[in-house]
């Protein structure tokens, strides 16, 4: 794990210190006081410098840098195909799963560029988590195997006492626990699709990113689970540094300190046209294009 | 309760559909009926010989009909220890060869491959006997040698009358036996297992691959997480589907084994015989009664595949990555 890095971090105090704030949820209850499993690592902050992608010979983002800093919630927004899901994809070495695709530029989390030939695939992806569009549980095992499947699957033993720890606290986290606590043996497809949802963000808590990528993690959910998972957002946002994509600007509103529009002009390959505090990017942009796609007259 | 019934709805087609329809469900019935025929016609020959030997018909190994001693104790067992030699080999050579082609291939080569293995179930099987014959056997005797020495206390590795430490081993022990028979035929069963099991692993949902790989999986952590328990059934299948094959492949048998009547586990040790390779050697020169005893030990081995086949369809239909849905 990576969380021997405490001294190179920003502080997180100053970072909170600014513009929005989100309101507390005391739906969910509290997260236990004694974490267990692997250590707990604090947040990352990570930075896109110069990002271009190709599939085949189609390029599809053009030199595009973003920071998205420690301890934040970050919105990607832009209108469909402007590449939003292939630069989330980049973020955390997911995009090289497709054949074709190619890339350029450096990913740095905590100034370290996790394509550098000497980093492992595997610790990236580990310590960079996602969240997909369509709930995707293991259907084959059960709800407590769901999320403690990160763990197996990178090889991190930790004790039998432990595991039940971490179970709970990451269902806590991820704002489920409460419903399926008396079931955890059950398969995780017997669930609902925001249930699902949400034990796809436990499973991904669980190995303890320091930055979780979501690609709309609501599009497929009703209007009360997307309410849900907004929550789980803002929860785990002051320790894990989260990325999220999503059409509905609104929920970029509600969840998002900074957002970034993306947009990819006819034929051309995408591009970050501003980024900026939310409150900013909404009520005051500064480019005419980011202005109408917010205000729904385009996209 | 007020009684209301479902409304009868008209389903009957018309014009080009019925046509279809018709022709479709003729051509359907005509396959249950060539299979269902092949089946009685089998049982009707057999009778004659099932009858006049009863139960010694199974538990009797000799096949001398001039003495009036049938039985084909010897030959079910032959034909067991080949397929399941075969599928020793076909197994994990097939499995392993799927996950490549579905997992692990680059696009490019991964097509290549797939005609290959294509091609193999295609080359006909006269030709793995002489393959198996001619290039496999020495080497075969050698394995089985090696296997005699490291593991003869185990009973089927086991070879009589022979001195494995002896200066100069005698090779006609151990050859032609069901060890080199059922390796000609694993080349034969393995593609069809293969591509059973190549078709389910590629059926994987992409969702639950990148779920695995995002947490931080290696490709291998995947494949044994999702891909493999995702493709139970195809590979349960896929094997019984070869293993119905290997049960009643005959030519590169008669070509590799040399007849012998015996029910013996030593499966390394010259000599056996199969139903299949039975039948083929004797029924040039079969009188009335002798073609119906053979006939009968088809019908016997056309039972035990039409069961394995079954298994094997039930298996997959029934598993998740069978039933094709994705929920
Ligand atoms: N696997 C792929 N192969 C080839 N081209 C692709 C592939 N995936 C995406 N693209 C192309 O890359 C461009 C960016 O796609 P991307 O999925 O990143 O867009 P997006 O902003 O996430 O859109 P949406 O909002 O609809 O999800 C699109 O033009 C798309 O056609
Ligand atoms: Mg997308």
């Amino acid at each position: 794990m990576t969380g021997d890095r405490t001294d190179v971090l920003p502080s997180i105090g100053d970072q909170h210190a600014s513009t929005t704030v989100i309101p507390a949820v005391p739906a969910v209850p509290a997260i236990p006081a004694a974490p267990s499993g692997p250590p707990v690592p604090t947040t990352a902050s990570l930075e896109a410098e110069r990002v271009s992608a190709w599939f085949g010979q189609r390029k599809v983002l053009d030199r595009v840098s973003l920071e998205m800093p420690a301890g934040r919630v970050t919105a990607l927004i832009g209108p469909s195909g402007c590449g939003k899901s292939t630069f989330l994809r980049i973020l955390n070495r997911m995009h090289e799963l497709v054949p074709s695709a190619a890339l350029a530029g450096e990913v740095r989390l905590d100034g370290q560029d996790i394509y550098a030939p000497e980093r492992r695939l595997t610790d990236a992806r580990k310590a960079i988590g996602m969240v997909f569009q369509k709930p995707n549980p293991f259907p084959a095992m059960s709800i407590q195997d769901n999320v403690l499947a990160g763990l197996r699957l990178t090889g991190t033993k930790i004790g039998k006492g432990e595991r039940e720890g971490l179970v709970e606290e990451s269902l806590v986290r991820a704002g489920l626990w409460l419903e399926v606590k008396d079931r955890l043996k059950q398969p995780g497809s017997a669930l609902s699709g925001g249930q699902q949802q949400r034990l796809c963000i436990a499973r991904s808590l669980a190995v303890r990113p320091r930055v979780l990528l979501m690609d709309e993690p609501c599009s497929a959910l009703d209007p009360t689970s997307t309410r849900v998972v907004e929550e789980t957002i803002q929860q785990i946002a002051a320790d894990v540094t989260i990325v999220i994509v999503t059409h509905n600007m609104q929920q970029a509103h509600r969840v998002s300190h900074q957002c970034a529009f993306f947009l990819a002009a006819h034929g051309t390959p995408g591009v970050i046209v501003e980024h900026g505090p939310t409150d900013t990017i909404f009520d005051n942009p500064q480019d005419q294009r980011t202005s109408d796609y917010v205000n729904g007259r385009f996209g | 309760m007020a009684d209301v019934r479902p409304r009868k709805l008209s389903r009957r087609s018309t014009g080009a559909d019925a046509v279809f329809e018709h022709g479709a469900r003729a051509v359907g019935a005509s396959v249950l009926v060539i299979t269902g025929g092949v089946g009685v016609f089998l049982a009707w020959q057999a009778y004659p010989t099932l009858k006049r030997y009863g139960l010694s018909f199974f538990t009797e190994s000799q096949w001398a009909p001039d003495q009036d001693v049938i039985g084909i104790a010897a030959v079910l067992t032959g034909t067991v220890s080949v397929a399941l030699v075969a599928m020793t080999f076909a197994f994990p050579l097939s499995v392993l060869v799927a996950l490549y082609i579905s997992e692990y291939a680059p696009a490019r080569i991964r097509s290549t491959l797939v005609s290959l293995v294509d091609l193999m179930a295609a080359v006909p099987s006269i030709v793995y006997g002489l393959w198996g014959f001619f290039l496999i056997m020495p080497y075969a005797a050698e394995l089985a040698l090696w296997l005699q020495r490291n593991f003869g206390w185990l009973p089927f590795f086991k070879v009589e009358n022979t001195d494995p430490d002896a200066a100069v081993w005698d090779t006609s022990r151990y050859v032609a036996s069901a060890f080199c028979a059922g390796i000609a035929v694993a080349m034969m069963v393995m593609p069809m297992a293969c591509a059973v099991m190549r078709q389910v692993f590629s059926q994987t949902p992409q969702g639950e691959k990148e779920a695995a790989l995002a947490l931080g999986a290696t490709r291998w952590g995947m494949v044994t997480s999702v891909v493999l328990p995702f493709g139970r059934g195809g590979v349960i299948g896929g094997t019984m589907l070869g293993l119905g094959r290997a049960l009643g492949e005959t030519i590169a048998v008669v070509l590799i084994v040399s007849p012998a009547f015996e029910i013996k586990p030593r499966i390394l040790e010259v000599g056996t015989s199969t139903v299949s390779s039975l039948i083929a050697g004797r029924f040039g020169e079969a009188s009335t009664s002798q073609l119906s005893a053979l006939l009968a030990a088809g019908f016997v081995l056309f039972v035990i595949t039409l069961i394995v086949n079954t298994l094997a369809a039930v298996v997959v239909n029934r598993s998740r990555s069978g039933a094709g849905t994705d929920a």
